[in-house]
């Protein structure tokens, strides 16, 4: 019975791998429709408990998906689900890798890689808005926003700085009863 | 109790990496000559620590923390080489960082460099992930805990953002690329355009122009 469950694990998230594109944040209504109209996995509100969980954890938001496992069959669960999604997908990048490697220095591979540069910067500025949209409860998540972005620009400095101050600010704004 | 699951969690880990292994090495030994050798020398230590890194800070936005890493704390590829194999990241399926951690790792060390950047990319977010959600009904609702989390989600939107004006002031882009970066960040960031059709429709029209530049 178990066995069943982990192989439906491992189908569902398998499946959603190779169309995957953009990360699982694109995927996130398909994972929705299959483990909570479909498979009766979880309800809903559960559903959207584990994202917020992953939200709060570092690394890709794919680990959506281990979190998923592990809901439903503790660490056999999560380790499943975590060889789905990222083991067909993963595979083929290993492919498409090899392949620019034997094929660099062609005119036609360095132009597609300029060609490509300009999407990859505009899509993390689009991701940046869309997480700053999201973060934005006032203007100290605001401030905050705004600081980090301009020490980012102008510092060569760990990332990690800015992370602790927010999360520092955060708090104190709560312990002194500012509003964020 | 809690040392049990770490001791299951570490040799679950040890097994996924195996089966991968297992499978890698079955393609590998089929008709793929192996790659040219790597300019540097990266060590599979140094690529799982650096990626160990990536997957600790990346909260939010990963591309940002990895090319901090990869392009500033490490050195490992230029500013231009990044952006690109984050470009094809995100045109494959699947997370654009695991994409990113397959390919650098095996550029430097073969097959056996994926693995490394991969499990170092995603060791820490899943222990701490099992952990949160281990904690996560006590401590989700305390409110000094959400203050700091939406400080660092503010703080994790600014990085990216940063992350993205940096990229373009050091690319030193021409008019034609900046105009469509920008037609990219507004169809999806403010559009709200879904992201594959966007870039199925300008990625080609992309490569046109980089060809023509090229060619002037």
């Amino acid at each position: 019975m178990k066995d069943d469950l982990l192989g439906q694990i491992f189908v569902t998230f398998a499946s959603v791998s190779l169309v995957a594109v953009g990360g699982a944040n694109a995927v996130m209504p398909d994972i929705h429709r299959q483990v909570v109209d479909q498979l009766h996995w979880m309800d809903s509100a559960t559903f959207a408990n584990l994202f917020a969980v992953t939200q709060a954890a570092p690394g890709p938001n794919v680990l959506f998906v281990s979190l998923i496992g592990w809901h439903m069959a503790g660490l056999a669960g999560l380790a499943v689900a975590t060889v789905a999604i990222v083991m067909p997908s993963g595979l083929l990048a290993f492919a498409v890798g090899r392949l620019l490697s034997r094929l660099e220095g062609r005119p036609i591979v360095k132009t597609i890689k300029s060609g490509l540069v300009p999407i990859a910067v505009g899509l993390i500025l689009a991701s940046g808005l869309v997480m700053g949209a999201a973060a934005y409860h006032g203007l100290l998540t605001l401030g905050i926003t705004a600081a980090t972005a301009a020490f980012v620009f102008l510092k060569e400095r760990s990332p990690f700085w800015p992370l602790l101050g927010g999360a520092l600010l955060g708090v104190a704004a709560y312990a002194t009863g500012v509003p964020y | 109790m809690a040392h049990s699951i770490i001791v299951r969690v570490i040799a679950l880990a040890l097994l996924r990496l195996i089966l991968i292994l297992s499978i890698v090495r079955a393609m590998m030994s089929t008709d793929i000559p192996p790659t040219r050798p790597s300019p540097i020398p990266i060590s599979r230590t140094q690529l799982f620590l650096g990626f160990l890194k990536i997957g600790l800070l990346g909260f939010g936005g990963v591309a940002a923390i990895a090319r901090h890493v990869i392009v500033e704390d490490r050195a490992w590829l230029s500013e231009k080489d990044y952006a690109s194999l984050l470009g094809i990241g995100q045109i494959l399926p699947g997370p654009n960082i695991v994409n990113v951690s397959i390919m650098i790792g095996d550029r430097f060390q073969g097959p056996l460099g994926s693995l490394c950047a991969l499990s170092g990319l995603m060791t820490m977010p899943l222990l701490i992930l099992v952990g949160l959600a281990t904690a996560y009904q006590s401590f989700a609702t305390v409110p000094a805990v959400q203050a700091g989390i939406a400080g660092t989600a503010a703080a994790a939107a600014g990085l990216v953002v940063g992350t993205a004006l940096k990229m373009t002031r050091k690319l030193k882009p021409t008019r034609l690329t900046l105009a469509i970066g920008v037609v990219v960040f507004a169809a999806v960031g403010i559009a709200h355009l879904p992201m594959l059709p966007v870039v199925l429709i300008v990625a080609p029209l992309s490569i046109l122009a980089a060809a023509r530049e090229n060619r002037s």
